[in-house]
């Protein structure tokens, strides 16, 4: 077990959710620079702020010309971020909910991702697009899945899934100042928890994942909303004496290979839990690299946690089911340990 | 075809023979580039727009360097007028290091921002959408710029048309939205796929001007762009122009033009506006026979020049794919 990661340097702390945590990192940011834009539906103070309330107070501060309300127009949306940004701005685009990038997928896919490559570096498309998903709120199908994997595909944009405030916050100012487009994914439930945030939370770099809590006879790797439920079964484990390593990845593509393989190693077992569908998931991706590199030094298979190949179901009973809850995350770990 | 709102703006003999000097400009690039693709000398896919030639010639001599373009796969024609220094375009249509794309985009995604070239793009409509962000820039900015968006008749039945229009009707976007209406949208006729019989007609659902307008008269269109730009500039917000042309070349290079008639086709070369012009000119007498020759000559001459460098050129290195992914290179 590593001693630096138990003996952090002691911070002083705010507590604070979310939702505050990423309003403070896009005032800040606004403040810092006036390139900054922001733009969305309903995320102008009149027309409340955002439908969660993260973006309440920016229009009254900067102006509606740089916090602008857009009509329901996802691909309008896109293509005015793109353009924007490639003269020079840095956009923050509101997609309301993940399921809603579909219909802008041309701008985000095509046009975003590409333009650098396609123009030979010519083109910069410093864009951040914000959206929130996840499930356990019973909206069902249409309204809370998790598609990091088909933007970690696409060549030329990053793919963001912070869990704690702080991480949202400093996540988002990376974000903001990265010269390339960066989709930040918020699971709906950590928006409105509060947890201890570093005052004066500063930029934490894109591409790079945390150990959260240190162990020895496991690496768990997972991100967003499904970390709480990670932390639940690790408790029991700890409770039954399995040291379990966590590793929140934060940054989905790219994603932290050196500090993943690197705990897998140490730990000599690797599990992989998302809320995404677990086929053709970003665990898939996790696993073959970690077998591609680590064969023949893991002690078991790389194990892979995800949904179930369905929509996300309405009853609540089908969308706990549906969710990897904390018994799965233990059994699976029971079962890698072979105990 | 349907009169501007304001005095009809008459471009002065010099403007006349710089809207002609484009044409041509475009004329000769396109010839040439068809047949070295015939002679196999280069190989690309290529969306001609021959006979569309008037429409971006007779808008480039309204706008400014920094005023902006986003176009299409079928828009070499919107480049050329706008003055792109024809050897990186050649290099990029060959698919060269020296090309503007450094020949990662091809002749679908040519981007050349100092000539304005700010998007080319092989999705149908979605150059309307990204013009909006540049409208957006310009009033941000607090300067005169205006953006034009090219497409075709076809692209104003997506959605990213509807969208596009509607925002930057709402938030006054200096944005001219050009419909270069060829009548056909692949092979599908104008109307099989398009619910109203002029296009323009789709700006009232907007709140925006709409005009249809002869797009091989270069006059015609001259006063209708003006009127659009002077408006766009004075902060009143865009303006959808339909320009009725034809594609002589079909669909693709190679298309057999199946799914139209021949006398259809016919009539239309017979109204090719580049040679009708070239004789209104000499008519009219802004230009002599003679000029007009030597202006083609020396522009053949450039294009020549352009392909000779080009086909020069080397190829990109395969380290091209892991640069411009992203700002910082991705590890070999
Ligand atoms: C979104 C999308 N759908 C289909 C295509 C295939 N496609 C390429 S060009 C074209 C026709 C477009 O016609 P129009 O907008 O009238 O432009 P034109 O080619 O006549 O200039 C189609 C269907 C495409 N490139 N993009």
């Amino acid at each position: 077990m590593s001693t630096e990661t138990l003996e952090a340097p002691v911070v002083e702390t705010v507590k604070m959710n979310g939702l505050q945590a990423i309003n403070a990192a896009l005032s800040e940011a606004m403040e810092a620079d006036p390139k900054v834009l922001v733009l969305g539906e309903d995320i102008a103070d009149n027309e409340g702020g955002g439908v969660c309330g993260v973006t309440r107070g920016l229009s009254t501060k900067f102006g509606t010309s740089r916090v602008r309300s857009t009509p329901i127009s996802e691909q309008a949306i896109m293509g005015a971020a793109i353009g924007v940004a490639m003269a020079g701005y840095k956009p923050v685009a509101e997609i309301m909910l993940m399921n809603f990038t579909t219909v802008a997928m041309d701008m985000i896919v095509n046009h975003a991702a590409k333009l650098r490559f396609m123009s030979g570096g010519q083109s910069q498309v410093p864009l951040v697009i914000r959206t929130m998903t996840g499930g356990g709120n019973q909206t069902a199908g249409q309204h809370a899945d998790f598609y990091e994997a088909w933007f970690a595909h696409t060549a030329g944009i990053k793919v963001v899934i912070p869990w704690t405030p702080g991480d949202m916050k400093g996540l988002y100012l990376s974000a903001i100042q990265d010269p390339d487009p960066v989709i930040i994914i918020e699971s709906v439930k950590t928006l409105f928890v509060p947890m201890d945030t570093p005052v004066n939370q500063g930029p934490i770099p894109l591409g790079k994942a945390n150990v959260v809590v240190p162990g020895s006879d496991l690496t768990i790797v997972s991100y967003g909303q499904m970390m709480f439920t990670v932390m639940q079964a690790v408790e029991e484990l700890a409770a039954a004496g399995v040291s379990v390593e966590v590793v929140d990845l934060r940054t989905i593509s790219p994603w932290d290979k050196e500090t993943v393989l690197a705990s897998a190693e140490k730990t000599g077992r690797l599990l992989v839990v998302h809320e995404a569908g677990r086929n053709f998931g970003p665990g898939a991706e996790i696993a073959a690299t970690a077998q591609e590199v680590l064969f023949g030094k893991l002690k078991a298979p790389v194990g892979r946690l995800g949904a179930p190949y369905c929509a996300v179901p309405f009853a609540k009973k089908l969308e706990d089911a549906y969710l990897v809850q904390p018994p799965e995350i233990v059994a699976e770990v029971k079962r890698l340990m072979a105990i | 075809m349907s009169e501007t709102p304001t005095n009809r703006a008459i471009p002065d003999a010099a403007t006349q023979v710089d809207i002609y000097r484009r044409m041509i400009r475009i004329e000769r690039n396109d010839d040439l580039t068809r047949q070295q693709i015939r002679r196999g000398r280069i190989t690309a896919p290529y969306y001609s727009a021959r006979g569309q030639e008037c429409i971006p010639s007779a808008i480039s001599v309204l706008l400014n360097n920094d005023d902006k373009i986003c176009t299409i796969y079928r828009g070499i024609h919107d480049m050329v007028a706008k003055d792109m220094p024809l050897r990186p375009l050649w290099a990029e249509i060959c698919g060269r290091v020296d090309g503007t794309c450094k020949g990662k985009g091809g002749p679908m995604h040519l981007t050349h921002p100092e000539t304005g070239v700010m998007v080319t793009t092989g999705i149908v409509g979605s150059s309307m959408p990204i013009a909006n962000g540049f409208g957006w820039a310009a009033l941000l900015d607090g300067t005169k710029q205006v953006t034009v968006a090219y497409f075709g008749d076809g692209a104003s039945n997506i959605g990213a048309f509807h969208e596009a229009l509607n925002l930057a009707s709402v938030w006054k976007l200096p944005v001219i939205f050009v419909c270069q209406n060829n009548g056909f949208a692949e092979h599908t006729r104008y109307e099989n796929g398009t619910s109203v019989d002029f296009i323009a007609k789709r700006a009232a659902g907007y709140g925006m001007p709409g005009y249809t307008v002869d797009g091989n008269d270069p006059l015609d269109v001259y006063a209708h762009a003006h009127a659009a730009i002077e408006r766009a500039r004075a902060g009143e917000g865009p303006t959808l122009l339909e320009c009725k042309t034809f594609r002589f070349m079909g669909h693709v290079f190679g298309d057999n033009d199946a799914y139209m008639t021949k006398e259809e086709k016919a009539a239309a070369i017979e109204a090719d506006p580049l040679p009708r012009f070239r004789q209104k000119l000499i008519d009219d007498g802004v230009a002599s026979a003679e000029q007009l020759d030597e202006l083609t000559a020396k522009i053949e001459a450039e294009v020549n020049d352009a392909i000779d460098y080009a086909v020069a050129c080397e190829f990109p290195s395969d380290d091209e794919l892991r640069r411009d992914v992203f700002a910082e290179e991705i590890p070999a």
